[in-house]
Parts: structure tokens; sequence; C-alpha cells
């Protein structure tokens, strides 16, 4: 611990701190436009000076200069710095005059406008003429991508970007080419930007020189309605917050959350909006004639009333899709299971999870936080860069750390990190849980080592093996000690981990989703849109929010909402219970699904016992408790883990595959969106766009 | 200076290579450097590849990137933030840059770039009609002393007048340009005096036996007196150029009692002083 003085209050800050770090634990406001907490000093916009007492005669930059740096004064004083003086108010003027020498005065058409750095700074910091009287440069804008929008007068050579780009994203591929008055950001000869988390350079740039292209020139930010919600496209649960205008989502933008994604979120969370605008089910569907065709609640009802009718408890049967909330589930559990049927399955996959196993089984239990403090690292079946590429930038995190040796098993892709290739499938697995190779010496060594297996080695018949061998791996390795869970289930579906702690999954006698698709009279699909419907036969009912694969193998479409468009509950791949907030309304006559659970119950004649969301939750956090504990993570036992190794035996031979294909197009809502149709068909074209 | 980018695509080789030597030479160098930092050696490499094509190719790039490990943009930031590399064809048989910076400028610079202009090509960068030529206005040299001075490959040519310029050109489009001697285009040896040694000639030793030469009487006639010229000082009615305008170096209590109302120069680390 460093003391020191700061405007004359005197605090103690950790030696590693900078000036700057420290002035802001002072309470004092030191404006900064490269600087950022997450990224690498770089120390080129001069806009944090202040005065160092003692120091040479002139301001120093506070973000590149560490308190353990300051000298003591003569007779053992703590060091004192001080950002109020008029030295440091004239450096700053001065600072922020030269910025805006070739800064446009285009505020009035910039996207950025309203939540501009430049634009707050020069208002507090700067002064209010300019002395420049010569023609500003100008700069030919890039194209990087299809998403990130370039207007690069407006640059100030930050190089956040840049940072970002190489040392969170892991592309080296932004650059600053020239130098002086020429320097300009870009990507080599303009090619798209090739990363999943490309999105937050949007955030990081403190001026509007990167901007959101799909976002581009459709709202001022004050005039959107900022919701704080959970964001469902993967399993992580970032934390985003949902800008609206009216009824319709005009954007979507990280919260920090320091346990799941810092202040990251993928080009999917964030581009996923204009998917919910189109291809949505606004009203019932009942098929005529061989057709769908619209109809109205009661019609739709009673279609499912004959059917259920006309069958009995044992051939109906539910499935639940991957963006569910736990609320909705929770209903449709209740009612099927009130029809007689023990046919309910939330793993569309068929991956072989079992709660019946215990919750440590299927969570990510060292926490995705617990990736830093790790030493060791094994993926079993998993491609973390589309599977949660926040999760990855975590990965890649503690890799940068050093002395992080990661192993992979499974397919070969490029994961913006180093690692040992094990092999495709069981056999190297096998061969490592029987204690074979290299790589099982460096996990044995390991304080901390960590295991995570991903859907893609527990989808298929032998799904249960490979998670036993995985489970008496992480046992012999000493992953699994009272202190250090290391046995890691990675998702890749936002609902899946609340079905699986709510127990919707087929219960004694209950048929798994592949078998219901053939064999159930009446198939209820609660946004099931992943499994192959084509050999479905008898009536289906689906509830949901897009026209998408559930939506036309239906029978009957009951339509429902989104994320943003109802309060839910999600449990994110760390066990970790999250709320989403609504921030719009679903359009026409589709509802909050929950509702139209309950509304149908009552046609059916079993009627749930809840007439709210308030009722319903109470419900819930009485038969499930933990759905209670909000931004809480029911740990799982260690015990169960070793149970699990028992149970381990041999496995088929085959190779595992990550489930997601295409990153960009994984539900559908992402299926419905014209920017994530763009990106893929660019991932599917390796990149090799023409520039505009 | 201008915005430098990569030559067009017409102009731009398909591959680039070095050749054996060059090659082996790149082996070497890249060897200097502890393993891990072998991008150290992007400038070295990027330079001899220049020295190769004659300017730096995108081929020549993503060659040099390949060989050290390194991303193609890290090697364009390199390539583009250094102006001795050329990013654009030059002339096959002369590349001539023009030293422009502020001794050059007043020995003459300015007619070496007229030359330039009419016997090459009216812009800097652009290749003469045979493409055997071309020239560019380039910062100090170093050989200040020889202003005004251009450089062609790795020789300087110095003590330039246009006619001699002119005729280095004629002589390097003509294929012969080994011809030309490089270093000082008049009589002198290297940055000596002009017209000989005036100092360090060979000592006389009947003067250095007498008494100290200046104190002799017999030099008082020849050695006048010069009072110090005005002809440095600046003839304005300029504000600024006024001698009685009171400044921090002529009133320094002023001064002194201004900073500290303003707070800005002020040095805080002493003990302030009780005001007067």
């Amino acid at each position: 611990m460093a003391k020191l003085k700061v405007d004359g209050k005197e605090i103690e800050v950790p030696d590693h701190f900078t000036l700057l770090q420290a002035c802001e634990e002072a309470g004092a406001e030191v404006p900064r436009f490269c600087f950022h907490e997450r990224l690498s000093v770089a120390g080129n916009c001069r806009m944090c000076l202040i005065e160092v007492k003692g120091g040479p005669p002139k301001p120093a930059a506070s973000c590149a200069m560490g308190v353990r740096d300051l000298r003591p004064g003569p007779n053992g004083e703590a060091p004192e710095i001080f950002t109020t003086t008029p030295m440091v108010k004239k450096a700053r003027e001065g600072v922020m005059e030269f910025l805006l020498i070739n800064h446009p005065l285009d505020c009035p058409i910039c996207d950025q406008g309203g939540e501009c750095d430049l634009q707050d700074q020069a208002m507090a910091f700067g002064i209010d003429t300019s002395r420049y009287q010569e023609n500003k440069r100008a700069v030919e804008d890039k194209y990087i991508g299809p998403l990130v929008k370039t207007v690069m007068n407006r640059c100030i050579h930050c190089t956040r970007c840049v940072r970002f780009t190489t040392e969170v994203a892991g592309i080296a591929e932004l650059g600053l080419i020239g130098r002086g008055e020429d320097a300009e950001i870009t990507t080599y000869l303009e090619q798209a930007m090739t990363s999943e988390l490309q999105g937050n350079v949007v955030d990081l740039c403190p001026v509007g020189a990167l901007t959101s292209k799909p976002f581009a020139f459709t709202a001022r930010p004050w005039e959107l309605n900022k919701t704080e919600s959970i964001d469902v496209m993967d399993a992580l649960g970032s934390a985003i917050r949902v800008d609206t205008r009216g009824r319709e989502v005009m954007r979507i933008m990280p919260r920090v959350n320091e346990d799941i994604n810092e202040e990251w979120i993928s080009d999917k969370t964030r581009f996923i909006w204009d998917g919910l605008k189109t291809q949505r089910l606004d009203r019932p569907y009942v098929k005529k004639d061989g057709r769908l065709q619209p109809a109205s609640w009661s019609e739709a009802f009673q279609a499912i009333k004959a059917a259920v009718a006309a069958t009995s408890g044992d051939r109906i049967g539910a499935i639940a899709g991957d963006l569910a909330a736990v609320e909705e589930m929770y209903a449709l559990k209740e009612l099927v299971s009130s029809l007689g049927s023990q046919n309910l399955d939330c793993r569309q996959d068929g991956a072989a999870l079992d709660p019946s196993l215990g919750r440590a089984s299927y969570i990510f239990n060292p926490t995705i936080q617990g990736i830093e403090s790790a030493d060791a690292l094994l993926v079993i079946g998993s491609n973390p860069r589309f599977e949660a590429s926040v999760l990855n930038a975590r990965i890649r995190k503690r890799y940068r750390m050093g002395n992080f040796p990661i192993a992979v098993i499974g397919e070969q892709g490029e994961l913006r990190y180093e690692y040992e290739y094990l092999g495709a499938g069981t056999d190297s697995l096998a061969e490592l849980v029987s204690g074979k190779g290299k790589f099982f010496a460096t996990l044995k060594k390991a304080v901390r080592p960590l295991i995570i297996v991903g859907q893609g080695a527990l989808a298929g018949e032998g799904g249960a093996a490979v998670l036993a061998n995985a489970a008496k791996l992480a046992v012999a390795v000493g992953a699994v000690t009272t202190e250090w869970n290391g046995f890691a289930v990675l998702h890749t579906a936002a609902a899946r981990v609340g079905g699986l702690d709510l127990g919707f999954v087929p219960g004694e006698g209950g048929r798994s989703a592949a078998e219901m698709v053939g064999a159930m009279d009446v198939l209820f699909l609660l946004g099931a849109d992943e499994i192959d419907l084509s050999a479905r036969k008898g009536f289906t009912v689906y509830i949901g929010s897009h026209g998408d694969n559930g939506a036309h193998a239906a029978d009957v479409i009951l339509p429902g909402a989104t994320y943003t468009e109802k309060s839910g509950t999600w449990v994110n791949t760390e066990g970790r219970v999250q709320i989403g907030t609504r921030a719009n309304f679903a359009p026409g006559e589709a509802r909050e699904d929950w509702a139209i659970i309950r509304a149908l119950s009552d046609v059916l004649g079993k009627k749930l016992p809840f007439d709210s969301l308030g009722e319903l939750r109470a419900r819930l956090y009485a038969a499930h408790p933990h759905f209670a504990e909000v931004d809480v993570i029911a740990a799982g036992r260690s015990d169960e883990i070793a149970a699990l190794a028992q149970k381990a035996g041999a496995m088929a031979k085959s190779a595992f595959a990550s489930p997601v294909k295409d990153f960009y197009l994984t539900n559908p809502i992402a299926r419905a969106s014209a920017v994530m149709a763009e990106c893929s068909a660019l991932a599917r074209n390796n990149f090799k766009a023409a520039a505009e | 200076m201008s915005v430098r980018r990569l030559a067009e695509d017409t102009v731009q080789p398909a591959t680039f290579a070095f050749n054996r030597e060059n090659a082996a030479w790149a082996k070497a160098t890249i060897q200097k450097y502890p393993k891990g930092r072998e991008q150290s050696a992007v400038i070295p490499l990027l330079m001899r590849a220049q020295e190769q094509d004659g300017w730096v190719t995108k081929a020549a790039i993503e060659s040099v990137a390949d060989m050290l490990g390194m991303p193609y943009i890290r090697v364009l930031e390199v390539a583009t933030f250094y102006t001795q590399f050329q990013l654009k064809p030059v002339g096959s048989r002369a590349h001539v840059q023009v030293c422009g910076t502020t001794p050059c400028m007043l020995r003459g610079a300015e007619d070496l770039i007229k030359v330039c202009k009419s016997k090459i090509a009216a812009e800097p960068f652009t290749l003469n009609e045979s493409g055997t030529l071309s020239w560019e206005e380039v910062e100090c040299q170093g050989a200040c002393v020889n202003a005004p001075m251009v450089m062609i490959f790795k020789d300087t040519f110095e003590d330039l007048t246009a006619e001699r310029l002119e005729e280095i050109i004629d002589l390097f489009d003509a294929g012969k340009g080994a011809d030309v001697e490089p270093g000082p285009q008049i009589d002198r040896i290297y940055s000596a005096p002009v017209g000989g040694l005036t100092t360090l000639q060979t000592p006389d030793e009947a003067e250095t036996k007498k008494a100290p030469a200046r104190a002799s009487k017999g030099d008082g006639d020849k050695a006048v007196s010069v009072p110090p010229s005005n002809a440095a000082k600046p003839k304005t009615s300029a504000e600024v150029t006024n001698p009685t305008l009171k400044t921090p170096a002529t009133a320094k209590k002023a001064s002194a009692r201004n900073a500290r109302i303003e707070g800005e120069t002020v040095d805080k680390s002493k003990p302030a002083k009780k005001p007067r």
C-alpha cells in the first residue's frame, strides 16, 4: 500500500495503482480518452495530465505513472498530487484545444452525440473558443466490417480499438498506420474484422469515429428508454441494457457485471435487435385445410382442447426451447403434468445432462470469474469462441497473464489463444482419463485445474459416458476439492440450466425430446426451434415469438414474447439466477408465454393456481427455493462429481463436434435478423467481402 | 508528408521472395534476436526487401510478416510509419532524394527541386516517362555542412548546383550512375573548408618558436578591430522587438509577482514566502 495526498486529501492505495486510479479513489475526477481500465496503458491522449509535487515542473500523464514512482517530500511527507491547480486546468485546456483542432464540428449529425466522451469533456474541461483558422484534416472512411461504421475524420487516435481487438478479442487486425497528422485506424487492406466481440469497439470509441452500423441515424441516446436486462443469446446471461423508443427496441448495450461479462458482449447479443421486429408471430394461427390461417385466441385454444381431449396423458409431451424463461417452463411443466404426462424435455440437442446426478454435474462450477484463478485448462468438445464468446475472452485474459497451459479435445478451431490439440474425440479423452499423456501430468500438477465440458461432447448416445469420464478425469487430477471445483459444463442455451433446475426432463417412463417428435399425439413446443421436426406426426402446438422451424411444423401457433418483452428468470451456465426485465411490449396479440399457458390451462380444465407473475413466482420459489436468490449461485456439491465419476465406463468411439455451427444463426431471433444474416454470410465466405 | 498507402494493385507484383543471398542474410538477422522476439527484425527485413525490389511491395509486406510470424497489419503499420520505405514504385535507375531542410534550403535546395521537377516529373513519387527516374523531398540527411545535397540510393551527392544535379541525373538516366563520384561535387575534401584547409596546416617552425603571434606588434596594423555588427538585429518596428519592453528576462520581480498571482509557475515544493 502506498500513501499519498490527492488535492490535500490523504488516501492509501495499493502499490500497483496508477495516479489516475488513485485520483478516482480519492474522488477526484480525471478526464481521459485513451485510458481504459481493462486495456493496456497507452498514454497517448494526454488528457489525464495532473500536477505532481516535487516532480518535473510540468504536468504528468496520470494514467501512465504509478503511485510507487512518486517521491515523498523532503521530510518524508506523503507525496502530493493535484488535479485542480491552474497548471492542470491550463494543461487540460491545451490538450483539448489540440484534440479539437482536427475534430470535425459535426456533433449534430454524429451518432455519438449525447454520449460522446469528447463532447462531455470539451464541455467540462475545454475552452469556449478555437484559435485554429486552418483547414481541418480529412481522412477517408474505412470499411472494417458490417457491424462497425467508421467516420475517420472524428478519430482522435486513442487506439482503444486497436488495443481491445489485440488484447481482449485476440485478433491483430486493427492497426494505426501512418504517423503524426496522417495516422489512420484501419484493418489490413480494409478487410472485415473477424472477431465475435468487435461490436465492443463501438462502446470503447470515445468519439464518433466507430459507431454501430445497424443503429446509424436511427435514434438519439436521450430519447431512448433504458431497461436493464439479461441476455439470452448464449448461456452466460450477460448483463445488457435494452434501449427502446416506444414499442421498438432500438439497440442493446452491455452493462458492467464483473462476475460474467465484465463490460463486453458478443456481436450476437448486441446486434440481434433487428431480429426482434421481423418474422414475428403477432396473432394466433390454426391449421385449417392444410395451411395455417389467422385465428382468434379462443379458436386456437378450442383446437388444442379438442386435440388434448382426443388422446391420453402419456401421449402428450412438451419440449422447452433454448430461450425460454424459468417461469413459463414452470407453468408448462405444471400444465403438462396435470394432464397426466411425464413427457417433458428441455434438452433439444439430447445432451446427457441429468438433474438427478446433482446440480454440480451440469453447471459451470468454478464460475466464470474463477477462470482467472485457474492454472491449467482442458476443453472437451467445445468451441468457447462460438459457444460463449465473452467467456472465451475471459479465458484469453487468463492466458495473457501467462503460465496457463490449455489443451483441447474436439474440434480444432481458432480460439484466439494457443492450445495443445489432443485429439478429436473419445479416444483422446479415454487416454487422458487412464492417466496417460503429458497433459494429464500438467493437469495433475496444477493447483486449480479447470475442465470445460461442452455440449458437443454430451450430445448423442455416448454423452452420459463422456460426462462421467470427464468427471472421473476431474477427480483424478484433483480438480474437485473442498476449495476448488474445476468441473465446468459449458452450456449454449440460456434456458438449459433453468430447465434442469426445474426438472423439465422426462419423468418416470417419460420420453426424451427426440422420441417425443415421432410419438406424441399432442406436442407443446415452447419456443423449441432447434429440434428436427421433419418426422413429426400428430398435433403440434407452438408457443413462441418467431415464425421459425417450430412454427412451420405447428398445427396451432400461440404468439409469445421475446426476452425483451417479458420479465423472466434465466439461470446461466454457472447456475446463477438472474431476472430480465421487460423493456417493450410484444407486437399485436402476442402475450407473455406464462400468461398464454395459464389461459390455456383454464380452457383445458386444469386451471393453474396463479393469476399473476407474482403469484407464479411465489409458487415457483416455494417449490424451488434457489430461484428466489437472484444473482446468487447455489453451488453444486463436489461429492456429486465424485459420485458421477464412479459411473465412468467405456465410451463409444466418436468425435466431438461443437453444436454451434454458425455463431450468428443459433436461435430464431438471430435467424430473423438481417444483420446476423449478413455477418453469417461474411463468415461463411471467410470474411472476403469487397470493400465498399 | 502525406497519407501513405500501398501502391495500386495494378503495379503490385503477385509474389515476393528474397533472393538467395538476401534470404541467408534475413535468416541470420532474425537469429540475432531472442526466441519470441523475432519481430524485432521487421525494419531490417523490410529495408532489405526495398533494396532488392526498389520499393516495398504488398507481397513483400506479407512475406516479411509470414517470416516473422507477425499479423500483416503490424508490418503495414511499420511500413507506413517510416518514410524511408517507398510504398510505390520508384525510378529503376535512380530515386533522387532532395534534402529540403533549412540548411540545404538556404543553400539552394529549392533550385535542385526545380531541376527535379523539370528533368524527372512535376510531382514527387512520380516516375518519369521511361520509368527510370523519380524524386522526392526528404528531411535532413545529416550533410548540412555540404548543403545542398541529394541522396540517390545509399550515396550522397553534396555541394550541388542546379547544373551539376542535371548532369548527375543525366548520367544516372543513362545508366552510368556508378561513374559519378559520391560526396562533394566541388573541390573540397569531405566537409573540410571550401578552398583548402584553414587550420591544422603544416606548422611553420619559425613561427612557433617566436612569442605568441597575436601579441606581436606587427599584426596590430593588419587586424582591425571589428565592432559587433547590427546585421542580424531585426529591423522592424514590431512591438516584440522593442528592447525597452519588459519581459520576464528583464523584469524578474514583476514577472515573479505575476506568476504568483496566477499560480502557474510557482514551485509549490518550496515553502511559500510571505507576501510583501
